[in-house]
Parts: structure tokens; sequence; C-alpha cells
């Protein structure tokens, strides 16, 4: 039976690649793991930061709450971003059979986008923030921002438009939802009026501003940091292993059921608040139904591997993915469970929500990263890596880190969450000084540092890696020596 | 090759076609957030109202520029969760009402310090003055970095005008004569914060920016409990009053 999903198979026979653009591909594989260095090497500050507060150097621009925007935005929109584009661009021309659209445009979104990084990078820190989390960048950065989303769409749909192969695969399908979605949730939330360059205020006001916010918020993690991660799992899994997908049906059910289900989440990020009780209820409800389409992805992405489990053993490729993969089912069975009022009650303010996160972060997005980029390297580079060993370390490290990191902040999330709310037989706080529970989670702190400190070492070790390998002599076409 | 006439419509139609697809994804992507987003702009779906809650003062303007600056809101939420325990250690949970002014919103996602709706009040200026210099000396054990910077850099009245004028025009309701009369409102509130401080025993400029910070945080979950107290809660504007509607 022809499971619909040929294309990536004939992908595989390349036939000949010669008239592809991979150099825009390696510009954003350079970015990317610049920008993942640089955005870790700020979370792990700011994570040592709330351990031990005489890190914030008694500076305005390195103050928690100043880096933290700069941490989340690197991360999200270099790092995730870069990398989205590293696999869109390498993938797309392959599975279309054909250049991009327009090689200008490609160079514009590059260097548009590293601009827009860079302008990100020099207001966080001087305190210029709309004050939204992961939209805080000032108006004229983020008309920038639709200018240059614009360009990489036009060339999009551009490419697409030129194909040479009639059938559109599901990643493409994914690609889509990122290119088309990310720009409508940009600009609704970022509607503001300027009251000066520097400063803008939205025009949108309360529980409406929060609503519109949050409806971003959880968006951007669906479509920015989910669908276009999803679309690189069907390129570059099937690849990986050499396994055509296991299911075209569900990949189009759970395609269209994330895409429609996904947009309606955001208000579980207010449970409890004053917003209005029917939001609060189609928020949660929602997200407890999202579980369903994000498992249908997870289960499609796994049981591609069937027949290659015994690969996994040996290839730092897919054991990046299948970690990456078991990551995004488990924390898209976490979201939910959080999206329940009573569970919420509980974990929202906490550090829980960090773990939560972050286990989404270091270990889908992250991971399923490194996976496409030791994938790449060898195929854009046209060389082995130096250090083969160092990618099986860097997967260890980063592993383990995640999982001191996620441990320590349910740790912590469990223990002030508990604490707030414990009453006495009295009736009365048991834990009045809201200092005491604080101090209760510095060890906690601490072993997040460390778990966070080793995924960085993991990353720097990568980027070692790739400098090392790409500066060593040409060796042969087509040689994936860490595969 | 794909295609053929017994290919289902999905492969047949939608897949073949990236501007049907591009399509059919932005419908599917609207539904969900006209639905939830439109509805709060009625008075019937949206947020409820709450009687007596006013504008930000200038100066309150102003401090509140400093707190999205500082990112404030990052460690401290502005949204007390109807529990005993909020109640007992925030006091009235928060009221939609009281965000009415509020652009952009500072609810927070994360306590890492204490909620701050109900700080209003809660402490005199001179303990806002210290502890933004050092924490530690008025919360002992605390883990906020010192914000000494505060107590030296000035406000500009040119620039909180600026303020003042696009929150006008983002909704608020401040008249052109409040905007005109800016520079002397943050005079006047500034000296007021100077003179408590001075008794206090505290000596300060009225442009000092932790003056302005001090001014928002006192205003802080203010309007919303005196409303509160008054049981001001009002009925939403539209909705008719249930007993009446009964006859």
């Amino acid at each position: 039976m022809p499971t619909g999903h040929e294309s990536v198979a004939a992908a595989a026979i390349r036939p000949d690649e010669s008239g592809y653009d991979d150099d825009i591909v390696k510009m954003f594989f350079a970015a990317t793991v610049t920008w993942a260095a640089v955005g870790m090497l700020v979370g792990l500050w700011i994570a040592l930061e709330l351990a031990w507060w005489p890190a914030n150097l008694g500076l305005p621009y390195t103050t928690f709450g100043r880096l933290r925007p700069l941490h989340t935005n690197a991360v999200i929109f270099a790092f995730g971003g870069n990398i989205c584009f590293t696999g869109i661009y390498y993938s797309m021309q392959r599975l279309l059979r054909t250049r991009m659209w327009s090689d200008a445009i490609s160079r514009f979104h590059f260097w548009g986008w590293q601009a827009i990084i860079v302008a990100a990078a020099i207001t966080l820190p001087l305190g210029m923030t709309e004050s939204k989390e992961y939209a805080e960048l000032i108006w004229p950065i983020d008309l920038a921002i639709v200018v240059v989303w614009v360009a990489f769409a036009v060339n999009f749909f551009g490419t697409i438009a030129v194909r040479k192969v009639a059938h559109l695969y599901v990643a493409i399908w994914f690609y889509m939802s990122f290119v088309i979605t990310i720009p409508v949730l940009h600009i609704v939330n970022s509607l503001a009026i300027p009251a000066t360059l520097f400063r803008s205020y939205p025009v949108y006001a309360g529980l409406t501003d929060a609503l519109v916010q949050w409806w971003y918020g959880h968006n951007a993690v669906g479509f920015f940091l989910t669908t276009p991660f999803l679309g690189l799992m069907y390129y570059f899994l099937p690849r990986a292993a050499e396994r055509p997908v296991y299911s075209y049906r569900l990949s189009i059910v759970h395609f269209w059921a994330l895409v429609f289900l996904y947009i309606w989440a955001g208000p579980h990020h207010l449970l409890y608040s004053a917003l209005p009780e029917w939001a609060q209820t189609l928020g949660m409800v929602f997200s407890i139904m999202l579980i369903a389409p994000s498992w249908g992805g997870m289960l499609n992405g796994l049981l591609t591997l069937r027949g290659a489990w015994d690969r996994v053993r040996t290839d730092p490729v897919l054991k990046f993915m299948v970690v990456a993969v078991s990551f995004y089912g488990m924390s898209t069975f976490e979201g939910p469970m959080m999206s329940i009022r009573a569970v919420n009650s509980l974990s929202h303010f906490t550090n829980w929500t960090i773990g939560h996160v972050h286990s989404g972060a270091l270990g889908w997005v992250g991971m399923v990263s490194f996976g496409i980029l030791y994938w790449l390297f060898p195929r854009v580079w046209k060389r082995p890596l130096a250090y083969p060993s160092w990618a099986t370390t860097h997967f260890w490290l980063a592993t383990i880190g995640i999982v001191l990191y996620t441990v320590s902040m349910w740790a912590a999330g469990l223990t002030e969450g508990l604490e707030w709310r414990a009453l006495d037989t009295a009736g009365q706080l048991k834990y009045p000084n809201f200092v005491d529970i604080v101090h209760q989670l510095n060890p906690f702190y601490w072993l997040r540092v460390v778990g966070g400190g080793m995924y960085l070492i993991g990353v720097i070790m990568m980027a070692w890696n790739f400098i090392r390998s790409a500066s060593a002599k040409a060796v042969s076409a087509e040689a994936p020596a860490a595969a | 090759m794909a295609g053929t006439e017994r290919d289902p419509f999905h492969r047949r139609v939608l897949e073949k076609s990236g501007a049907i697809f591009a399509v059919a994804t932005t419908i599917a992507i609207m539904i969900g957030g006209l639905v939830e987003i439109i509805p709060m702009f009625t008075a019937k779906f949206g947020p409820e109202h709450l009687a007596g809650v006013k504008p930000y003062t200038p100066l309150e303007v102003a401090g509140r520029d400093i707190y999205i600056r500082e990112g404030c809101y990052l460690c401290h939420s502005q949204m007390v969760r109807p529990t005993r325990a909020e109640y007992l250690r925030y006091g009235e949970w928060t009221r939609a009402g009281e965000y009415a002014y509020d652009h952009p919103f500072l609810l927070g996602s994360r306590r890492i310090g204490p909620d701050l709706q109900r700080v209003g009040g809660k402490y005199p200026d001179a303990w806002h003055f210290e502890h933004m210099a050092n924490p530690r000396a008025t919360s002992p054990g605390s883990i906020m970095p010192p914000y000494q910077w505060l107590h030296s850099q000035r406000i500009d009245p040119a620039d909180v005008q600026a303020s003042v004028r696009a929150l006008q025009r983002a909704g608020v309701p401040y008249t052109d004569a409040e905007i005109a009369g800016t520079p002397a409102q943050l005079a006047a509130q500034g000296q007021e914060i100077v003179g408590r401080l001075a008794a206090a025993g505290i000596k300060t400029e009225p442009d000092r920016e932790i003056v302005a910070l001090i001014a928002y945080l006192q205003r802080l979950g203010k309007d919303g409990r005196a409303a509160i107290a008054a049981g001001a809660t009002a009925p939403k504007p539209e909705a008719p009053p249930k007993v009446q509607a009964a006859r």
C-alpha cells in the first residue's frame, strides 16, 4: 500500500543536487549555532541570578528583568527561527525539486532576520520593551519583522509556484502553517500607538490585551516552536532513519486538527484571572483536546523508526531525534494537564511552568535541532565531523542536563505552589512570609544552573566540532561521518 | 505519479495547490482567534466594568513605564486569584474592571517575588525608597537585585507627556487639558511624595525615577479595593437587571 509520502523517499535518491542553493542553508546553519550558544548562555546567566542575586552585577543592563526577555527572544527567534529557516531552505528545495524562487530574497531574509536579532540584543538590555512576553521588541523592530517575514513568504510561495513536484509533501504543509500564522499573530498582538521612537502602548487594555497576548504567546509556541519543527521532523527523521513516514493518513488528520485546535488554547494562561469565564473554559477544553493531534505527530515520528531502532543505538542523529520526539510527547501531555483549572491553580505562577516550557524547548526544539544540524553538516559542508564521538557526548550531556533542569523545576514549582496555599489548623497561612518560601527554592535553582550548564557545554562542543570540521579540507562529497 | 481520478479530495485538490492549501490553512487558524477575541470587545461577553476605577496620573504613568522598563512584571504578578490563601496573603481577588486603563496589561506569569496587585498603601513611601536601593534592608533574604539608579535618574516631563498623549489615543479618557498640564501635575504629585519621604528623614527630588515608581506602586489596586469595599461591582451596561427582566 502506498504511504502517500513517496516524495520523501524519492528525494532520498537525490538525482542531482547541484541546482540547489545550499549556501543560504550554510548561512542559516552558522547563525543557528551562534545564536544557540548566545541565547543559552544568557539563559544560564539568569538562572545564576536567581540562585545567587549578586550575579545581577548591580548594573541596569544585566538585571534579571532585562535579560530574561533577551534570553527568550534569542532562543525562540534567533536559535529557533534560524534552525527552522536552515531546515526549510534545505528541505523545500529538495521536496519541490527546484531552487528557491529568488536568491536575492533568500539573502534579504537572512540578513534582515539577523539584523532584527542584533537590534533585539541591543534594545532589550537598554530596557526598551513592550513588555508582552515573546513580543517585547519595540514597534520599529516589529515593523521590520513584518517586512522580512513578507519577503520570506513571497520566496516561500514563489518556490511552491515553480515546483517540479505536483503533490505537496506533509513537511510543506507544516511550513506553510508557520509562514501564514506567525504574521497574523504578530501583527494583531503588536498593534500599538507609538509615544516615542522607543515606546508605544497597545491599542487593547487590561484583560482584552491579556487575551490577545496569550492568544499570541501560546501560538508562538504552537506555530513557531511546534508546527515548523514537526515539518522538519517529517523531512529529516525519515531521511536520517531511511524509512518512509509511518502513516500518510495520520499526518493529514493530525495536521488539520493541530492547526485548528492550537489557536483556541491561549486563555489557559489566564485561568483564575478575572478573564470572562467562557474564555477560560474554552481555553481549557481546547488545550485538553490538543493531546490528540500532538500525540498523532509524536506517534507518526516514533513509528517511522520501525525497523530502524537498532540504528538508534549507534547513530547520534537518531538518538537526538528519538529523545526529541519523546519530549514532544511528554510536554504535550503535561501542557494539557496544566491547563486543567484544578492543576493550574497549583502550577500557575510557579517554576513548574518554567520546567514545562524547557522540557519542550530543550527537549523537543533543541534536541531535534541538534539532530538536524549533525545530519546536515556533512551534507552541506561536504566534510566529515572532526570529532564524531563528541556528538554522542553532546547527546548525553544534553539529555542528563534536561532531566536535571526539569526535575529541579518540578520540585521547585511544587514546593512553592503548595507552600503559597498551605493553611494551618487555624485556617491561617502556614508560610506567611514570602521570602521564607523563596529560600527553600535555592537548592533547586542551583541544580537548574548545573543542568542548564551541561546543556550549554554540549552546544559549545557542537559548535567547536563544526568550526574545526568546516576549516578542515573537503574530503568527500557525501561523508556522513557522524551517521 | 499522484493525481489519478481515484485520489481522494484532499490529495487531488488540497495538496496539489499551494494557493488552495494556504487558504484552507488560513481559515483553520483564524476561527479560534476570532471566536475568542471579538466577543471581548462587546459589553455582554467582555470584561466586567468596575465603577470608580480612574486612569493613572502622569507621574503614575511614568512610574509604570519604569516598572515595564525594568521588567518588574517578570517576577511580580498583578493578579490575585479567588482563593482563601491568596485572599489571606494579598487581599481581595482582582476584578476585571481594575485593569480598564492598563495599556499594556501587566498580569505577569511568574511569582519569583510576591504579587503586587494590592501593594498600594501596604507600605509607607520610605519603605519602597529603601527597598529599591537595597531590597534586603526591608525584606531580609530577598533575592531581588538593587535598583539604585532609580534614585539618581530623572524623568523628562516632555517624555511623560508624549506617553499620556499616546495613551489617550489608545483609548484612555485623558482630556487635552490634562495632557497640557502634565508637567505641573508631575511636579505637584512628585512634591507630595518628596514631602512624605522628607518626614521619614529621606531627601530626594520630585523628578527622580524612584518618586514616579513609588507613585505607581502606591496606586496599585487602590481604586479596585475602594470600589469593592463600597460594593460597586457595576452590572454590565447593556445587561438589564435580572429582577426587572423577570417582571
